[in-house]
């Protein structure tokens, strides 16, 4: 290199931008440098002989590729790192987004957890007026839902795959024909609807809409639990469609009539949160106020075990005791209101002086199972009692289009089989499974020529139908919904459709907008425009993120209308039903688990324990012991699981109006003489895996005339026998005394009644310690005060900033709805194991919920139940530790009594030594490692347990030390309320508290000192962690 | 030797039979005993036999396999009732090998001399009984490929077993009593396999007996060294009768279940054991003799203290079930009581009033000396004291389990096939290890029997003495 040749260059206009003086000298060793290394293959590309070289290489990985392309393909997806780290993600910590699930149309607000895109638990959202925090089991299922692998993943023609093109093809050429007339062979079956995106979409104003296109169409709406009645009964009484909202905080007098407002339907986990806020029993005992409940129910019901009162009664006859209760309140023209018996009116009594000595503070409440007449009665007496307006509200329906859903099928299965339908498009549903058996729904449908189903999976109405188009689960699209009260709540994704399934709003749009608009740019161009009061740009924009942010879309909630008046004149129009006393009744009830049989698929709700009859995976026909042996009819334990798993039932034949179902018998406490209760969703033939074939069959009985109820039902003992799984079969306490319980005035009298001998901690934490006298008189110190005996050796030290965890259990505010027990299933990667292992005593549920029962089986009136959660009581004096060989379980530094799985040899010893019984172990190997798409949905934080591993209850410590790490980075101690465990997270009645027990300030503690206090056989000295205030009732004293 | 025989001279008593038949001398006693095994020909009961032991014995091998291929969940086994037939066979194939070690080691120390016909197939079976028992402990782990944490050997983890489990007492107890009693049994063959050495005529024979002989020539230091090492051995062996099934019974009485949380069970438990091996050892010697014509070596009169021990630890075991069932009464634990009268009345009621008919009233008939002189009788008293402390343990464990604390939580138990299969194949292992046994080793110490022929001798001569006195 020379500096002329540099002059040179830069004289003759050489490169005017030069990475150095050698490529501006354009030197030889430049050049060299420039094909060998820095441009990978320039050399090769200079060689004429290489380049051929390159150029067959790279041809060769070329086709390679191709042929690779053609081979199986990963899932769609790139793999690419984060050029930029999106907003708020880090990697490893979830982030929660607001949304709703819809169930029968009402919205629960949700807070859905997401690890890297990935939905893997859902919490309730705090902001909404429908959740408040609580969830149910639907919702903490929706997860297993959405992984499901036997979800509907492709468009269908006659069962065979096409593609969705084609298929929108078809329907729109077959639309074009009804454009002519108007779309008068245009039917649309859907679900209950409260979107008021799906509403505009469909009878909207705008040139897109449904209607407009096709005026002459109608919109079908059925659904097999529906609110049908309380708009029927709302017309009654006000002659217009209403929505009735209860306010239980105020109410101090509640009386359901078959409602089970605790345990389903809209708003129920507020109504839980509401009315055990006037139950939860604080402070000076002598101070204590609590609401009291009567129930009035058949089958007995979650709300009618925690009710202080539960008449068991006749479906049919509770219409003739809520007259019976009309004409005690003095309300005019009431017809049919002899009770007949004194048993009874002794009830009406009571209950008419306790509402009437509570007005404006009393409630009664009934059951959309009860006819139309019951609620219009309800109505009156409501107002009669001056409880409009104080503990009960009316608002408009929430629905779109408020519809009698019976009606309406009706109307549509009369148009299908005259031949007036050409199109029927079926939105979500399963119709043919659950529409009323004596419609004929399925033979009307087959003169329909094009049949169209939107659906999550390809279930029986898919299978009559000739296309099925894959609908996107909710937690895969975007959607709008009321709650209960009316407020909107925005359905936002948690992640892209896994299948590409289409949500309702992009296929009606399709169908009817012409242009296919994702689901995204429909609901939020809705609320662009009709968003009361935000409709302009920067408005709209804050608002949207507001809104979505919340999970409530602000202005939304329905305006109560205090003005509506019961009027009494449709009480001479309806005819008073004669009951016959003899013959027996058949009563419907929606399955705890699967719902209308939606949830069949769902292992989660399948393996559930149901809440009062603990069955699993089937359902049954329940009836009362003195009915099961006027039917000649048993249940037996059988030897595999025995009481824990393992029932073997007589089995009947039923018949009702013509139609015959054989199902097993189930024994029910509680429930009323002469009537049998089946629940419906059962008995499905195109479920999936999971849900084909459990159960029977309960629709094939449920006609148009007997919707909830019928009178006249057969049974008959066919002699055969069937298996059932029932996690909890024994009844009795044995006076054992798990569940201690009072009564209000009990309480009063003696605070410390339940205190027989302590839990952990109880000794520092009981003001007034109770003396524990020597069970000998005469010997020992009578005035022993010692709860725990002494001991030699040194307790650990706990002592702060060290953390004490702990946990207390309120047991008069649990309604058992088993959502904290899905909870916990979901947040710790629990397996589902199947009907067989449970009847084998293997069921692997962390959390279980104890039921017993009081009283004599043989009068339905005296059975009281009681219910606890159990899960690990985290020892202080662990019995499980002690025994294990090779230190797998053992104490942590904050008092937990962890499980190390790695080290787990499963001698199962610890589970022999666990007076709880509350240790789960993997028998077989019961996780699901093989299934790709459950992979997803599992929660990363929690080890997914292979075979021959013990488990159990951890106080979800991923959750305890995720807050302790997110403390200290903020250089601060863990408050309380920082750490909810999954299933104090989920609970609507806010029964189960969590927090540090060095913190005298803790909600925890504040319960531990409660005088109601007391451990679960902390008489073994096990000084358990986890401790329960005794369940209190509040019976009325002229009952009693 | 000899010197040892004269000693016992002086404690021969005219109510005792001689120890050995008429007529036998040193020669004719080798010859009896060593010719079982080194005939030429196999007989063919003894093909039969084995042929039978091993088909249970691959039923064995089949359960492990689809065991491990499963896992545990096979079984009958479930929450609450998380220990089943395992264990149960388990306790109860380690009890039966208590017997063997009482006779060597213990009736060694109290100089019982008609142990000698005895113990060397006791102590086998012993051997057999503890391998059979060691299965199950590893079977019954939900993972049993990781068995070796529960022992205590240097790792990269740092970890030590949890040595306040009574299941790591087990451990070293069991394998402590295996090694203990391997060596004890092997060094008293020594002596006789040595002589199969001399006597065999096959080479391979030849070579393995006289590696096994460890170059035991017979001379005065051997049989020096011989005797003192016997006599630690059994002075070692005979805490261990007392104390494996004491921390057996660990497993049980330490845990704080109801029916199992008693300090009667480890007393009760060591009665059980020699009482059940007992019975085993009279299972085994009653239809060997018979087959291998040993009437002159295993005598009536053996039977007959053997049944006598039976009768003995019988009663034990019964004052055992008395015990509990009057402690439940008096201790007035709500638990307790309810446990008792589960076991008497509940589901499982047939199996307790079962074994008390096997334990407790069975071995009544032995009251009687036509009845310990009867061997076919014996021989099924035998059997079904076996059957009996087998459900005993089976009482104890499911009984216990199924309904303990919560009513809640209450279950069943019932064992399912591959159940079966194990105790069934178990019980094939350990015939076709007795089969082997019987065809490989002398079943009847030679060179100690050769001991009382002189002994009987003295003995025949001191009661033609007194007779003619």
């Amino acid at each position: 290199m020379s500096w002329e040749r540099l002059r040179q260059q830069l004289g003759e206009g050489g490169p005017v931008y030069w990475r150095g003086l050698e490529e501006l000298a354009q030197t030889q060793e430049f050049q060299e440098m420039l094909q060998r290394e820095f441009p990978e293959q320039a050399g090769e590309w200079n060689n004429p002989l290489t380049r051929r070289q390159f150029l067959i290489l790279m041809a060769a990985s070329l086709a390679l590729g191709g042929i690779s392309g053609c081979s199986m393909q990963p899932p769609v997806g790139k793999i690419v790192p984060y050029v930029r780290q999106p907003e708020q993600l880090t990697a490893g910590k979830p982030l929660y987004y607001a949304t709703a699930m819809s169930l029968g149309g009402v919205a629960t607000g949700l807070l859905v957890e997401s690890h890297e895109g990935r939905p893997t638990k859902v919490e309730g959202n705090v902001l909404h007026p429908g959740s408040l925090g609580g969830t149910d089991v639907f919702a903490q299922a929706a997860i297993l839902e959405l992984y499901d692998p036997d979800r509907s993943q492709s468009v269908t023609y006659l069962e065979q795959p096409r593609g969705w093109d084609e298929a929108v093809n078809t329907l729109r050429a077959a639309l074009e024909k009804q454009r002519a007339v108007g779309g008068k062979g245009l039917r649309i079956l859907t679900e209950t609807i409260t979107s008021p995106t799906l509403g505009e979409q469909l009878l909207g104003a705008n040139r897109s809409s449904m209607r407009s296109r096709f005026p002459f169409s109608h919109w079908h709406q059925y659904e097999p639990i529906t609110r049908t009645t309380i708009l029927e009964g709302g017309k009654l009484a006000f002659g217009r469609a209403i929505n009735p909202i209860y306010d239980f905080t105020r109410a101090k007098v509640v009386l359901s009539l078959e409602s089970n407002f605790l345990g389903c339907g809209p708003g129920h986990l507020r109504y839980v949160r509401d009315f055990m806020s006037q139950r939860r029993v604080q402070g000076k005992p002598a101070d204590t106020r609590m609401n009291r409940l009567y129930v009035v129910e058949s089958m007995p019901s979650p709300t009618g075990a925690v009710g202080d009162h539960r008449l068991p009664m006749r479906a049919e006859e509770i219409e003739g005791f809520a007259r019976a209760l009309a004409v005690q309140l003095g309300i005019e023209g009431i017809r049919g209101g002899d009770t007949g018996s004194e048993k009874l009116h002794r009830w009406v009594r009571a209950i008419a002086k306790d509402l009437g000595m509570h007005r404006g503070e009393g409630l009664v409440i009934v059951g959309e199972t009860q006819p139309a007449t019951v609620h219009a009665l309800a109505h009156l007496i409501n107002q009669t009692l001056g409880n409009h307006g104080t503990t009960v509200a009316y608002t408009d329906p929430i629905e779109v289009q408020p519809q009698n859903q019976l009606a309406e099928i009706e109307k549509l299965v009369q148009a299908m089989a005259k031949g007036e339908v050409e199109i029927l498009l079926i939105l979500g549903g399963n119709p043919v499974f659950n529409a009323p058996v004596d419609l004929g729904l399925i033979q009307a449908m087959q003169k329909v020529p094009l049949r169209v189903h939107l659906g999550l999976y390809h279930n029986e109405t898919a299978a009559n139908c000739h296309w099925h188009i894959p609908e996107t689960h909710f937690l895969e699209a975007w959607s709008d919904c009321r709650a209960y009260d009316g407020t909107v709540s925005i359905i936002q994704p948690l992640i892209a459709p896994l299948y590409r399934n289409k949500s309702v709003h992009e296929f009606v749009s399709v169908l009817f907008g012409g242009v296919e608009r994702t689901g995204y740019d429909l609901v939020r161009d809705y609320w662009r425009e009709h968003w009361p009061g935000r409709t302009t740009g920067t408005n709209f924009e804050g608002g949207w993120e507001r809104a979505l942010h919340d999970g409530i879309v602000q202005g939304t909630t329905l305006e109560s209308r205090p003005g509506l008046r019961a009027s009494t004149d449709w009480l001479a129009r309806t005819p008073v039903k004669t009951i016959d006393p003899n013959a027996m009744e058949l009563v419907f009830r929606s399955d705890p688990g699967i719902y209308d049989g939606r949830f069949a698929n769902n292992g989660w709700l399948q393996e559930l324990p149901r809440p009062l009859s603990k069955l699993t995976w089937d359902n049954a026909v329940f009836l009362s012991p003195a009915t099961a042996r006027s039917l000649g009819v048993k249940q037996t334990v059988g030897i595999q699981g025995g009481e824990h798993g393992d029932a073997i039932t007589d089995q009947v034949e039923l018949t009702f109006q013509g139609n015959k179902v054989v199902a097993p018998v189930w024994i029910m406490p509680g429930h009323p003489d002469g009537s049998l209760t089946v629940s419906f969703g059962h008995g499905r033939t195109r479920a999936g895996h999971v849900g084909t074939g459990t159960g029977f069959d309960a629709y094939r009985l449920r006609t148009s005339r007997a919707m909830w109820f019928g009178s006249g039902v057969q049974a008959r003992k066919t002699g055969g026998s069937f298996t059932l799984a029932c996690t909890q079969m024994h009844h009795a306490m044995e006076e054992r005394d798990p569940v201690r319980s009072g009564t209000l005035a009990e309480y009063i009298q003696h605070p410390h009644f339940a205190a027989q001998s302590g839990g952990e901690l109880q000794e520092e934490f009981q003001e007034e310690l109770v003396p524990v006298p020597h069970p000998h008189p005469g010997a020992g110190d009578q005035s022993e005060r010692r709860l725990y005996p002494l001991t030699l050796y040194p307790g650990y030290d706990y002592s702060p900033p060290r953390n004490r965890w702990g946990m207390s259990i309120d047991l008069s505010v649990c309604v058992g709805c088993n959502a904290c027990v899905v909870a916990c299933q979901a947040e710790n990667n629990s397996p589902v194991v199947g009907k067989t292992e449970v009847t084998r005593g293997r069921e692997m549920h962390w959390l279980r919920i104890d039921r017993y029962y009081t009283g004599d089986p043989f009068d339905s009136a005296s059975v009281k139940t009681y219910l606890q959660p159990v899960l690990c009581m985290q020892c202080e004096n662990a019995p499980c530790e002690l025994v294990c060989p090779v230190g797998a379980t053992v104490h942590s530094a904050d008092g937990l009594n962890d499980m190390v799985y790695n080290r787990c040899v499963g001698t199962r010893y610890c589970s022999n030594n666990c007076p709880y019984k509350v240790r789960r172990f993997n028998f077989l190997q019961y996780a699901d490692y093989a299934t790709n798409s459950l992979k997803l949905g599992r929660n990363p934080e929690v080890t997914v347990r292979s075979r021959g591993v013990m488990e159990k209850c951890t106080y979800c410590v991923q959750r305890i030390r995720g807050a302790q790490i997110e403390a200290e980075i903020e250089h601060r101690p863990v408050r309380d309320g920082d750490i909810l465990t999954a299933c104090q997270a989920v609970c609507p009645a806010q029964a189960i508290v969590f927090g540090d027990m060095n913190d005298p300030t803790s909600e925890v503690v504040r319960c531990k000192k409660e005088p109601r206090h007391y451990g679960l056989l902390a008489e073994l000295n096990t000084r358990p962690r986890t401790t329960y205030l005794a369940t209190l009732r509040n019976p009325n004293p002229e009952l009693e | 030797m000899i010197e040892q025989g004269a000693k016992s001279e002086t404690r021969a008593d005219t109510a005792i039979p001689a120890p050995v038949g008429q007529g036998y001398t040193f020669g004719s006693v080798s010859d009896k005993i060593s010719a079982l095994v080194l005939t030429g020909r196999t007989p063919r009961g003894w093909w039969l036999g084995f042929l039978f032991s091993f088909l249970w014995l691959m039923i064995l091998l089949y359960a492990i396999g689809y065991l491990v291929l499963e896992g545990v969940g096979i079984w009958g086994i479930n929450i609450p009732v998380a220990w089943g037939f395992a264990i149960t066979n388990f306790v109860w194939w380690i009890g039966i090998g208590h017997a063997g070690t009482l006779i060597s080691a213990i009736l060694l120390l109290l100089h019982q001399q008609w142990r000698t016909s005895i113990n060397r197939f006791a102590e086998a079976m012993t051997l057999f009984a503890v391998a059979c028992a060691g299965l199950f402990p590893l079977l019954h782990l939900g993972r049993p490929w990781f068995f070796y944490w529960l022992f205590p050997y240097p790792n990269t983890m740092k970890i030590w077993p949890q040595f306040r489990s009574p299941l790591i007492w087990d451990v070293f107890a069991v394998s402590t009593y295996m090694t203990v009693s391997l060596m004890f049994w092997y060094v008293g063959l020594i002596p006789d396999v040595a002589t199969l050495r001399d006597r065999a005529r096959s080479r391979l024979a030849q070579i393995t007996y006289g590696i096994l002989a460890l170059g035991w020539r017979g001379s005065a230091y051997h049989w020096h060294r011989y005797e003192v090492a016997y006599l630690i051995l059994a002075g070692l062996a005979t805490p261990l009768v007392v104390s494996v099934h004491t921390v057996v019974s660990f497993d049980f009485a330490v845990a704080n279940l109801p029916g199992w949380h008693s300090t009667v069970f480890p007393p009760y438990f060591v009665a059980g054991a020699i009482f059940s091996g007992f019975a085993m050892v009279l299972t085994i010697a009653i239809p060997l003799r018979a087959v291998y014509h040993l009437e002159d070596f295993i005598s009536d009169w053996h039977l007959e203290n053997m049944a006598k021990i039976m009768l003995a630890t019988g009663l034990l075991v019964a004052y055992g079930y008395f015990i509990e069932a009057f402690m439940a009464w008096y201790g007035g634990n709500r638990f307790e009581q309810y446990v008792q009268l589960n076991r008497m009345f509940g589901p499982y009621a047939v199996w307790y009033w079962l074994l008390i008919g096997c334990n407790v009233l069975a071995p009544q008939l032995l009251w009687v000396k036509r009845f310990r002189r009867n061997t076919t009788l014996l021989l099924i008293v035998a059997l079904i004291v076996l059957v009996g402390m087998w459900l005993e343990r089976f009482v104890i464990i499911i009984t216990s389990l199924h309904r303990d604390f919560l009513p809640s939580s209450w279950g069943m138990y019932s064992p399912t096939i591959w159940d079966w299969a194990t105790l069934i194949g178990s019980v094939g292992l350990f015939l076709s290890l007795l089969f082997l046994f019987v065809r490989l080793l002398p079943i009847i110490s030679m060179f100690e029997m050769r001991t009382l022929v002189s002994e009987t001798q003295v003995h025949e001569h001191t009661a033609r003495n007194l007779g003619e006195e």
